[in-house]
């Protein structure tokens, strides 16, 4: 019964944005089975305008590695991976995914009946804004399908987004052109890119907008909802497929507000802001095991990683500069604990939850202080889940469970 | 009769059950090995503890479970967290601003509670076993000493050995290295404290009155006296502090909210 009453309710839109993305991997695998289209691989803050205005369809093997994770599979491929030279405490999205790769074995395959592989390469084209992982694994399989790698190196630990930033990363991505024409065998048009950008910018927009009526109270959306709609702004934006649908998600999520329908069943006793990655193969439980204790997690950093506002078909080289060099994570820890307590203040959250993920340090903001600062700052308590994004053997189950079981009785015993 | 409140840890290493009255006079208690059948060792352990208080099953008025095996305990009509009852039980003897230093079977935790016992903050160790009652357990196994035996051993330490490791079987890699290179055995024991100490003190800062509870603590005072002397002041431990768990799910039974005035400080 509880089990029933606490099951975060499920979007129509959801539906939907399952259907667009089981159609983006047949796309995906129909052009490399025909070879009717170029497929460029990208970092999923990666150039992706820029290769989808040149014709490319667009692969980001990190929502591939996700997947694995939510199959729970990481572990049976990782080791494969440190087995060939890639150590167990670097990103287990790349050591995932590549050890799927030597295996042969694709979550895919299983979940889009028809597909058997991973798609095919042209080019891969990374963006250092993340991490310097993808770099490695980008360059992994460049070297694997003996296709070109190209890359934007993007500068860290930016305060101020400088006009020397924008001008830097600008001329990285004007320099992607040349090649990119040689290999998709057209020349690039301006234009085109100007609509790819106008469109990312709409889907932006949007999609920060979706993520906000988290704000309403109680809120229509979950953060562990977010983790999987969020699916189309990774792989489509530039598309008017993914504005059309993100703007039926908005509708339903105004509708929720307006009929006060909050996510969670079980009700909203406490509003908690999420740091750090997901652990996707705990994403069912970890919902669950806050909703069944009156807890919402409705926020957070991670899904807001898909807001380009700054985008700009007037000047789109530089305005791609600018808002991949605006990303949180590429961001000083002054800017970040900033921006978390207004993120805290504006989805009107009791609480936060820091996850520190084990091989994912660029996405873990618990290391140097931040979370004694915005405590003593802000007076919101704090808790910190020690796991990984995909190693679940980094997770102790029962730990966690307590963890967030104390967490919620500090809340309602100092409430 | 008059009311009677019982409280029931069952931790990964032992099973305490404390059984308080109205007053939250402490009547009786028990502790054994938790095994691996936690509900018949919950209420074997509640029998031996309600004998002591010449109290029956039929007398409990309400019973809350904490601890990992929480959720095992059948006869409890609530659970709490080890965080929650760690934190009030230590409150009920020590009822001021106080960091709760707990060392358990297989984790640490360090509780802040402000003056009116209110939990401002709690820090469980990350997945490793380091510094916890495991560690120690391991350590004697390769010393081939009874656990019993550590306590009294590092007190006649004169040559304390370091151990640099943060890792249990890295840990235990050493101490066979200071074996073989002729170290005396009450030194090693002296070390294997230490580090215990240091995994504890890197995992939060401490205000100014520390209370440290929990098995190991009371199956090793000198860990408090080693502590003391690394943080440079006095810490505070309760009568039994292998029971303030129990204690704290028991005050929970009671109902009785970390405000309220209680014996026993």
């Amino acid at each position: 019964m509880a089990d029933k009453e606490t099951r975060s309710r499920r979007l129509k839109t959801a539906s939907d944005i399952a259907r667009f993305m089981a159609d983006y991997y047949y796309q995906l695998d129909e052009a490399t089975r025909s070879g009717s289209r170029k497929i460029a691989w990208c970092t999923s803050v990666g150039p992706a305008e820029i290769l989808k205005s040149m014709g490319f369809l667009t692969y980001f093997p990190e929502t591939h590695a996700a997947l694995i994770g939510t199959r729970k599979l990481a572990a049976d491929f990782i080791p494969s991976a440190n087995a060939i030279g890639y150590s167990p405490d670097i990103c287990s999205y790349l050591t995932a995914d590549i050890g799927a790769y030597l295996k042969g074995v694709t979550p895919l395959a299983k979940t889009f009946p028809g597909i058997e592989r991973i798609p095919g390469a042209h080019v891969f084209v990374y963006n250092t804004n993340q991490c310097r992982d993808v770099q490695d694994w980008f360059s992994w399989y460049s070297k694997e399908f003996g296709a070109p790698l190209l890359g934007v190196e993007t500068h860290r630990n930016i305060g101020e987004v400088t006009a020397a930033h924008v001008t830097s990363i600008a001329s990285q991505m004007e320099n992607l052109i040349e090649p990119l024409e040689k290999i998709a065998g057209r020349k690039f048009d301006m234009d085109e890119l100007k609509n790819v950008v106008a469109l990312s910018r709409k889907c932006s927009v949007l999609w920060e907008k979706c993520l906000a009526t988290a704000s309403a109270v109680p809120s229509p959306l979950t953060f562990f909802d977010a983790t999987t709609l969020m699916g189309p702004a990774v792989v489509g934006r530039g598309l008017q497929s993914v504005i059309d649908l993100y703007g039926l998600l908005l509708e339903e999520l105004s509708e929720r507000i307006e009929s006060g329908e909050g996510a969670t069943q079980g009700g909203e006793r406490y509003r908690l802001y999420w740091d750090g990655m997901p652990v996707w193969g705990r994403l069912s439980m970890h919902s669950k095991l806050f909703g069944d204790l009156g807890a919402a997690v409705i926020a957070s950093t991670y899904c807001s990683s898909w807001i380009f506002n700054s985008l700009d078909p007037a000047a789109p080289f530089e305005s791609m500069a600018r808002a991949y060099a605006e990303l949180f994570i590429v961001r000083s820890e002054a800017y970040k604990e900033k921006y978390i307590r207004e993120k805290l203040e504006f989805f009107k959250c009791d609480g936060i939850v820091y996850h520190d993920a084990k091989t994912c340090p660029n996405n873990s903001n618990c290391r140097y202080g931040l979370v004694q600062r915005l405590r003593s700052g802000t007076g919101i308590p704090a808790l910190i889940l020690h796991g990984d994004l995909n190693d679940m053997r980094l997770i102790s189950d029962e730990q966690t469970k307590t963890n967030v079981e104390a967490f919620i009785e500090q809340l309602e015993e100092n409430s | 009769m008059s009311s009677t409140f019982v409280g029931v840890d069952v931790g990964s290493s032992r099973t305490k059950v404390a059984v308080l009255d109205e007053n939250k006079n402490l009547l009786g208690y028990a502790v054994r090995k938790s095994g691996v059948d936690f509900s018949a060792t919950a209420l074997e352990v509640l029998r031996e503890s309600l004998e002591m208080a010449g109290r029956t099953e039929a007398d409990i008025t309400c019973a809350v479970s904490t601890g990992y095996g929480r959720a095992n305990v059948a006869f409890a009509a609530d659970t709490k967290t080890e965080i929650g009852c760690h934190a009030r039980g230590c409150y009920h003897y020590f009822p001021k601003a106080i960091t709760v230093i707990d060392i358990g079977g297989q984790d640490n935790k360090i509780i802040k509670l402000d003056a009116e016992g209110r939990r401002t903050s709690f820090k469980m160790n990350r997945k490793c076993a380091a510094g916890t009652g495991a560690f120690l357990e391991e350590m004697a196994s390769r010393l081939d000493i009874p656990i019993g035996d550590m306590d009294g051993l590092a007190r006649q330490s004169t040559d304390m050995v370091k151990l640099g490791s943060f890792c249990t079987v890295f840990s235990a890699t050493e101490v066979l290295e200071n074996i073989r290179n002729g170290k005396n055995v009450a030194d090693i024991v002296k070390g294997v404290f230490f580090s215990m100490i240091k995994r504890i003190l890197e995992m939060d800062s401490l205000s100014e009155n520390v209370v440290m509870t929990g098995g190991v603590v009371a199956n090793n005072p000198f860990i408090v006296a080693m502590t003391e002397e690394q943080i440079g002041r006095k810490i505070l431990v309760a009568q039994h502090p292998q029971l303030t768990g129990a204690i704290g799910a028991a005050l929970y039974a009671g109902g009785v909210p970390p405000q309220s005035g209680l014996p026993g400080r």
